[in-house]
C-alpha cells in the first residue's frame, strides 16, 4: 500500500494542495478548529479571514470569476454554514465553481440539535450543484477531489462537504486526485453532436438578419472560447448582443457588438433580438430578465441553442435546434463545418439588416444630459471607464440600478474582469467579490461599483480588505435610495415610495477611515475625473461616495411582461406612463 | 391545459443517502407534479436503486424533468418509459375488509374476479392484495367500498418496458 495515512484535517488541507488551491476563504469555529490547526502548521495554502461566511463565498465567486479556476471556502457548523447559503445560491444560479467545506458536529450527535449543528446537506442540496456528508475518514480524499471535478466541470457550480469533527481527528488513508475512480453517474456531455452542428452550419448558411447572443457560458468554457467566437464573428461579420453574463466575452468597442440584451438592454440589441431571423444563442440560458413575455419573444426566428446543460434546452423558449457540448468544442466544430461548406455570408441581406440595425443604434438610447450641477449617476459610472481603460481594471458591482448603468456604460474588452451577481441579485455581492479578485489579482486595479443600500449589506468585509491590505475602491452611486426599487415604485406603484428611501446613511468617509481605509467625497459634476484619479493613486482600500441625482431612472427599460419591441426609451418616451400589463404586474 | 400528458419514468440511481430526497426535492421545488412514486434497491453488487415515478405535465415540463434528473450527480440513467413504447405498469395493494355475512361472501366473490388474494383472515375480517394496473386497482378499491373496505395500502407504480429493450 502506498497510502498515505494522516488525520481528517491534514487530508483536508493535503487534498487542497493537490488540487492547486492557493487560498482559502473563511471563517473558524467550533467543528472546523481540526483545519485550523492544520492550515496553522503549513505554509502553502493561504487563508483570507473574512467577517462574514456570505462574504468569504462571494470573495471566493470573485476569485473563482477572474481565474477561471475554483474558488474555496471554510465554514464552522450550524451559522457558519446557513450564512454560506446566500453565496451558494448565488453561485447555483451563476454557474460559478465552488468548494465549500463546512464544519458539522460530530457523527454521533448529528440529529441530536447539537450545539452549531444546522443540517447542512438538507438545507443546502437545491442550493449546490451536489453536495456530501462525509462518514467516513476513508472517504474523505475521494470526496475532497470528486468535489473539486464536479464543481469545475459540466456547467459549473458550487458544491458543499460537510465534515463532521470526529472524522477530521480519525486517522485514515490519503488517496491523491489521479488514484480516484470517476463516477459513472456523472459524466458532463462536452463533445457536441455532429449532426447538430451540421444542421446549425446549414442553418447559418442561409440566415439573411443573423444574431448572435452570448452568455456567460462562453467565458465559463475559458479564453479559448472567447477567441473562437471572435473567430466566429470574423467569419461571418453577424452582430453580437451579449447578456449581463456574457459581457466581456466579445469586445465591446467592436463595431459589431451591439451592447447589453434584456430589460436594461439597449434598443439595437432588443430590436435585433425580436427581429431576428437566426438567433445563435452561445451559452446563455434565455433568462426572464433577457426575453421579456417568452409568447412574444423574438418571433420569427430559428433558435440554435449552444449549451453544455441540456436542461437549459427548451426550458423558457422553443429550440429548433439544440447543440449540447462545451462552447469552446460547439464553437471549433461549427467554424468547421461553416469553412467545410465555403460559407460567405449572405451580403446584400446583411447589409441591409445592418442598415436597419444602424437605424436604431441611432436612438443613442444609453444617451443622458449631465448638466453642471447634480451627477449623473451614468457619467459618473462613463467617468470611471475612460480614467481607468488604460490599465488593467476588473469591476465587481452590486445589485441595482448602479449595475445596471455599469453593465450598460462600462465597456469590457476582455472576459474575467466583470463580477456581478446575475441570477439571483445579490445585494452585498460587490465588496467580497471584488476582495476575491484583489487577492488573485494584487497589481491590478479592482473597483466595486456600488449603490449606497448595497454596500451596506457587507460592509464589514472592509475590514478584511484593510487586515490583508488589499487595495480595493469602492464607488458608491449614492442616490440615498434603493434605486431600483424607487424606479419601480416611480413606474409601477404610482410613486409611492415605500420603505425605498435610507435615511440616516452613514458617512462613508468616516465610515471608510473607521477601518482604516481611505474616504473621499464627490458632489459636482466637475470634480468626478479628480476624486477618480485620486482614488486610483490612493495604494490602499478607499471609498468614494458619489453623490449622484435621486431621481434618475435606467433607462432604456422592458417593463415586466412586455415584449423586446415594446421597450421604454426614457422618461420622455410616451409609453412610459402607459399603464403595466396585469400579467405584467405580478412579474418580479 | 389540454397537452397535459402522463409519464412513467424510471430513474436508476447509485444507492446512497439523500438521493431520494434530491429526487423529490426537485419535483418539489421546481413545481412539477409526482402521481406516484417508489424506490428500492435492484441491484446489491453495483450499489443501484431503481426509482418509478408517474408525473404528469405538458411536454416541455416532461422534458425538463427529464432534463433536470439528469443533472443530478448520484442519477445514471432516466428512461421515460411511456415515451419509448409500450411499458408494463403494475400496482400492488392492500386492502382490508370488515364485515360478517353476504357481503363478506360478496367480497370474496368479486375478488376472485379481478384475482385478488386472501393474505390474511379473522373471523370478521380479511387483507385482500391484489395487483394489476392504477385503474385496475381503483376499480377494485371502489367495488370494495360498500361491502366494509376500512383501510388500503398501495405501492404507488412500478414499471419496466416491454421487449428485449433494457437499461
Amino acid at each position: 500500500m502506498s497510502a498515505e495515512q494522516m488525520n481528517g484535517a491534514e487530508m483536508v488541507i493535503k487534498a487542497l494542495g493537490d488540487q492547486g488551491v492557493d487560498v482559502v476563504f473563511g471563517y473558524p469555529g467550533g467543528a472546523v478548529l481540526p483545519i485550523y490547526d492544520a492550515l496553522f502548521q503549513q505554509n502553502h495554502l493561504r487563508h483570507i479571514l473574512v467577517r462574514h461566511e456570505q462574504g468569504a463565498v462571494h470573495a471566493a465567486e470573485g476569485y473563482a470569476r477572474s481565474t477561471g479556476k475554483v474558488g474555496v471556502v471554510l465554514v464552522t457548523s450550524g451559522p457558519g454554514a446557513t450564512n454560506a447559503v446566500t453565496g451558494l445560491t448565488d453561485a447555483l444560479m451563476d454557474s460559478v465553481p465552488i468548494v465549500c467545506l463546512t464544519g458539522q458536529v460530530p457523527t454521533h450527535l448529528i440529529g441530536n440539535d447539537a450545539f452549531q449543528e444546522a443540517d447542512t446537506t438538507g438545507i443546502t442540496r437545491p442550493c449546490t450543484k451536489h453536495n456530501y456528508l462525509v462518514k467516513d475518514v476513508n472517504d474523505l480524499a475521494r470526496v475532497l477531489h470528486e468535489a473539486f471535478y464536479v464543481a469545475r466541470t459540466g456547467r459549473p457550480g458550487p458544491v458543499v462537504v460537510d465534515l463532521p469533527k470526529d472524522v477530521l481527528f480519525a486517522i485514515g488513508n490519503y488517496r491523491p486526485p489521479e488514484q480516484v475512480e470517476q463516477r459513472k453517474s456523472y459524466r458532463p456531455q462536452t463533445e457536441p453532436d455532429p449532426a447538430r452542428i451540421a444542421e446549425a452550419a446549414d442553418l447559418i448558411m442561409h440566415a439573411k438578419k443573423p444574431l448572435f447572443y452570448g452568455g456567460g457560458g462562453i467565458i465559463n468554457s475559458g479564453p479559448r472560447a472567447c477567441k473562437l467566437f471572435g473567430e466566429l464573428m470574423d467569419m461571418t461579420g453577424f452582430p453580437v448582443t451579449l447578456t449581463l453574463m456574457g459581457l466581456g466575452a466579445f469586445p465591446a468597442s467592436d463595431k459589431r457588438y451591439l451592447g447589453l440584451v434584456g430589460m436594461h438592454g439597449t434598443y439595437e440589441s432588443n430590436l435585433a433580438m425580436h427581429d431576428c431571423d437566426v438567433m445563435i444563442n452561445v451559452g446563455a440560458r434565455f433568462d426572464d430578465r433577457v426575453t421579456g413575455r417568452v409568447s412574444a419573444f423574438s418571433p420569427n426566428s430559428k433558435k440554435i441553442h449552444i449549451d453544455i446543460d441540456p436542461s437549459s434546452i427548451n426550458k423558457n423558449v422553443r429550440i429548433d435546434i439544440p447543440v449540447i457540448g462545451d462552447t469552446a468544442k460547439v464553437l471549433e466544430a461549427l467554424i468547421g463545418a461553416l469553412k467545410a461548406r465555403r460559407f460567405a455570408p449572405d451580403r446584400p441581406a446583411l447589409a441591409k439588416w445592418w442598415k436597419e440595425i444602424e437605424g436604431w443604434r441611432k436612438r443613442d438610447s444609453l444617451h443622458f444630459d449631465q448638466g453642471d450641477t447634480i451627477i449623473k449617476p451614468q457619467y459618473a459610472i462613463e467617468r470611471l471607464h475612460a480614467l481607468t481603460a488604460d490599465r488593467e481594471t476588473f469591476i465587481t458591482t452590486e445589485v441595482g440600478q448602479h449595475q445596471m448603468w455599469a453593465a450598460q456604460l462600462f465597456k469590457f474588452e476582455k472576459p474575467f474582469h466583470w463580477m456581478t451577481s446575475g441570477g439571483l441579485g445579490t445585494m452585498g455581492y460587490g465588496l467580497p467579490a471584488a476582495i476575491g479578485v484583489q487577492v488573485a489579482h494584487p497589481d491590478a486595479l479592482v473597483v466595486d461599483i456600488a449603490g449606497e443600500a448595497s454596500i451596506l449589506m457587507n460592509i464589514q468585509e472592509m475590514s478584511t480588505a484593510c487586515q490583508y491590505r488589499l487595495p480595493v475602491k469602492i464607488f458608491i452611486v449614492n442616490n440615498q435610495y434603493m434605486g431600483m426599487v424607487r424606479q419601480w415604485q416611480e413606474l409601477l406603484h404610482g410613486a409611492r415610495y415605500s420603505e425605498s428611501y435610507t435615511a440616516s446613511l452613514p458617512d462613508f468617509v468616516k465610515l471608510a477611515e473607521a477601518f482604516g481605509a481611505h474616504g473621499l467625497r464627490c458632489t459636482k459634476p466637475s470634480d468626478v475625473d479628480d476624486t477618480i484619479r485620486e482614488m486610483i493613486a490612493i495604494p490602499g482600500p478607499v471609498i468614494v461616495d458619489v453623490a449622484v441625482d435621486q431621481a434618475e431612472n435606467c433607462f432604456p427599460m422592458i417593463p415586466s411582461g412586455a415584449a423586446h419591441n415594446e421597450m421604454i426609451l426614457g422618461p420622455a418616451d410616451k409609453r412610459s406612463s402607459g399603464p403595466v400589463s396585469e400579467e405584467g404586474m405580478v412579474l418580479v | 391545459m389540454s397537452d397535459i400528458e402522463r409519464h412513467a419514468i424510471a430513474v436508476l440511481v447509485d444507492n446512497e443517502p439523500g438521493v431520494l430526497a434530491r429526487v423529490i426535492g426537485l419535483f418539489a421545488g421546481r413545481g412539477y407534479n409526482i402521481e406516484s412514486l417508489t424506490v428500492a434497491e435492484v441491484d446489491r453488487a453495483n450499489n443501484l436503486s431503481r426509482i418509478n415515478v408517474v408525473t404528469s405535465g405538458t411536454p416541455m415540463i416532461i422534458e425538463q424533468i427529464k432534463a433536470q434528473l439528469s443533472r443530478l450527480v448520484p442519477i445514471r440513467v432516466v428512461k421515460d418509459l411511456t415515451q419509448e413504447g409500450a411499458c408494463v405498469e403494475r400496482e400492488l395493494a392492500l386492502l382490508k375488509m370488515a364485515g360478517i355475512g353476504e357481503k363478506r361472501i360478496e367480497s370474496l366473490r368479486l375478488a376472485d374476479i379481478f384475482r385478488a388474494r386472501v393474505v390474511d383472515s379473522t373471523i370478521e375480517t380479511f387483507v385482500f392484495e391484489v395487483t394489476g394496473s392504477t385503474e385496475k386497482l381503483d376499480a377494485f378499491i371502489n367495488l370494495m367500498q360498500p361491502l366494509g373496505l376500512v383501510e388500503v395500502s398501495r405501492t404507488g407504480v412500478v414499471a419496466i418496458s416491454r421487449g428485449a429493450a433494457n437499461f
